[in-house]
């Protein structure tokens, strides 16, 4: 007897009884709905988390000036200024898996044009800038070493400062910004880059010379550097490496014993863009987890089905035995029923699952990408489950004796 | 192997356990089937005469004793080999039927070949040609539910003659039909009988078993009578 004709059987069977197929189905189908779609959405999650953290630049480290300690009241980091515009000179020329470092000045200040004001934060940087951030200009140019040197006062406005003092989609470049009171020059405005991964918004700020921050707007303390640095190494796999070199180097550069704590501290993006995908990974995989179990109760909801199926149908397995039928056709019979049943529930499943993954995709705005290995795997294990949970009935179909079945009421 | 019997049993016992009650179906048989017989074995209900067709028809296994098969031993085999002899060397027709519900009269037929890995084209081809034998060429797209107890009884004959089996093993045939459907079927039993087929009917009526050349009668899992007598002719009857 040919596979061809056995499925053949198995599936006029099953549409002899549409409805209860329908439902039976139902389990699968919703169980891979589920696995597929929860996926799919954990897939663009991550994708999400990456792009947002390759928006902040490749290979960024951050180093942080270190704590204050006031009466046993320890400051965080960045609480007393330690880093010094020696050490960021340091680090340019003797770390060589650095490929940038800059200084970034920050402090919050309040800017005005003719007509409106706002407060943002002001950032006191050289024109690596650009490079560290993997950011551009839309409009106008950044400005350069040479305005650097001279502490020349320009400013580069991120998108949202220009929205609240010169309105939406206008063109401030060559106008007056007043930072601390002090009158700026607009060479340039960046481009819009969105939320950063901590939920601040990137584009509220404005950029100037790092000269001018110091004379202008920082006020006291030159040696140190009132902010942090911002390092990129080489290549991703230099960032470990080049964290090691800066930390030694600072250490030494402090004169701080072996066994004293740090007056710094490095960070790097990468270790906390992974902590973030891991959290969104392990998110996903229960949220898998959570709909194959789901695709197990559809299972057992076939074998039940199949149960019930075989004991309507002793008669039949007792006439086809008596005609000929060896076990081994039963069995096949009724594993093909409910394999039949589970894998077209996956093939439903997977279609609804797409679809629903795509639509959430676009209310979310997130790429959504299903992997062919999602649809492959999830129609493998629903195939897995109508065996495995066919089995049973199927076995307990071949086992029965021919006129027993005959004789079954 | 051709001079060895049909079926040959000797000294075949069957015992059922019912709870801690041993029955006693069978209880030392000797029968034999010679090819182009027609057999009706008779007997009150409990006599064992349904057992002794079970176990003819390789439906169950003896508890002791043999039984030669063509001239094989096939008191021993296992379910797999007896499915393969009841596909190839017999044939079933039961009271009830029990032909596949909502599924055609031809496709009920070809059901044994199916088991048997004849292709499809043949498959349709024998199947049609065994409801034209049996009369029904005309109904082979009806499903049961659409023909009448003596169609349906032919089509479950037309299923048991489409493997072109030794023998057709009948249990109560005429137990769900009226006279004259039961007349009618007889009559083509006999038809088949007389192209050289080999019947064993199981009857507990009497008017059933006067169109069988032999009659065996049972009492108590044992054979009481086995005798040998004019057939009625069956057409005649349904003539008249």
């Amino acid at each position: 007897m040919s596979p061809f004709d056995t499925l053949r059987i198995a599936v006029r069977a099953l549409l002899r009884n549409k409805l209860r197929s329908f439902l039976t189905t139902l389990g699968i189908i919703i169980g891979v709905f589920a696995v597929i779609s929860m996926v799919a959405v954990g897939e663009g999650a991550k994708a999400q988390v990456e792009k947002t953290f390759a928006s902040m630049g490749s290979n960024i480290i951050v180093v942080l000036p270190g704590t204050s300690s006031r009466g046993g009241a320890m400051g965080g980091f960045g609480s007393m200024p330690t880093l010094t515009w020696d050490d960021l000179a340091a680090i340019r020329s003797e770390v060589p898996t650095v490929r940038s470092a800059v200084a970034m000045l920050s402090a919050m200040a309040q800017v005005q044009s003719d007509e409106d004001n706002w407060t943002t934060r002001v950032q006191g940087t050289s024109p690596e800038f650009l490079d560290v951030r993997s950011w551009k200009v839309e409009a106008g140019v950044f400005f350069t070493q040479s305005d650097v040197d001279v502490g020349a006062k320009v400013a580069v406005l991120g998108r949202t400062v220009v929205d609240k003092l010169y309105g939406e989609s206008a063109d401030p470049i060559g106008q007056s910004v007043r930072i601390k009171g002090v009158p700026f020059q607009i060479v340039g405005v960046l481009e819009r880059k969105g939320q950063s991964a901590m939920g601040q918004d990137n584009d509220d700020t404005v950029v100037v010379p790092q000269s001018t921050f110091q004379s202008k707007i920082q006020g006291g303390l030159q040696k140190y550097i009132p902010g942090m640095i911002m390092v990129s190494a080489v290549d991703a796999d230099a960032t470990k490496r080049a964290q090691t070199q800066m930390a030694n180097l600072l250490r030494d550069r402090h004169h701080i014993e072996p066994g004293m704590d740090d007056d710094f501290s490095i960070r790097n993006l990468a270790e906390m863009a992974s902590a973030v995908e891991a959290g969104t990974a392990a998110i996903t995989s229960l949220l898998a987890s959570i709909a194959a179990v789901s695709l197990i109760v559809g299972g057992i909801g076939i074998m039940n089905i199949m149960l019930v199926s075989v004991t309507e149908r002793t008669r039949e397995i007792g006439l086809r035995m008596a005609v000929g039928a060896k076990p081994r056709h039963i069995l096949l019979q009724f594993l093909f029923e409910s394999l039949a049943l589970s894998t077209a529930g996956g093939i439903v499943g997977i279609a609804a699952g797409v679809v629903t993954a795509s639509k959430l995709g676009d209310a979310f705005g997130w790429t959504i990408t299903i992997r062919p290995e999602t649809v492959v795997l999830a129609v493998g294990f629903s195939g897995l489950v109508g065996v495995v949970f066919g089995i049973f009935p199927a076995r307990k179909a071949s086992k029965l004796q021919p006129i027993a079945a005959l004789r079954y009421e | 192997m051709h001079d060895a019997p049909l079926v040959r049993l000797e000294q075949v016992t069957k015992i059922y356990r019912m709870g801690d009650v041993e029955v006693g179906a069978l209880r030392g048989v000797d029968f034999t089937l010679e090819r182009g017989e027609f057999v009706a074995v008779m007997g009150a209900s409990g006599s064992g005469k349904s057992t002794l067709m079970q176990i003819v028809g390789c439906l169950d296994g003896p508890t002791s004793g043999r039984y030669w098969l063509e001239g094989r031993d096939v008191s021993s085999l296992g379910a797999n080999a007896l499915a393969e002899v009841r596909n190839t060397t017999l044939g079933f027709v039961f009271q009830s039927f029990n032909l596949l519900a909502r599924t055609s009269a031809v496709e009920n037929v070809e059901l044994p070949m199916l088991y048997a890995g004849v292709g499809a084209r043949e498959r349709r081809r024998r199947a049609l040609e065994a409801l034209d034998q049996v009369g029904l060429s005309s109904r082979a797209h009806h499903h049961p539910n659409q023909l009448s107890g003596g169609q349906q009884q032919r089509v479950a004959i037309a299923r048991a003659i489409v493997g072109r089996p030794r023998v057709i093993l009948a249990d109560e045939p005429t137990g769900n039909l009226d006279s004259q459907s039961s007349v009618e079927i007889m009559q083509l039993f006999q038809t088949l009988g007389a192209n050289g087929m080999t019947v064993m009917l199981v009857t507990h009526e009497p008017d059933i078993a006067q169109f069988a050349a032999r009659v065996v009668v049972m009492r108590d899992g044992l054979i009481k009578t086995d005798t040998r007598q004019t057939p009625k002719a069956a057409h005649a009857e349904a003539a008249s």
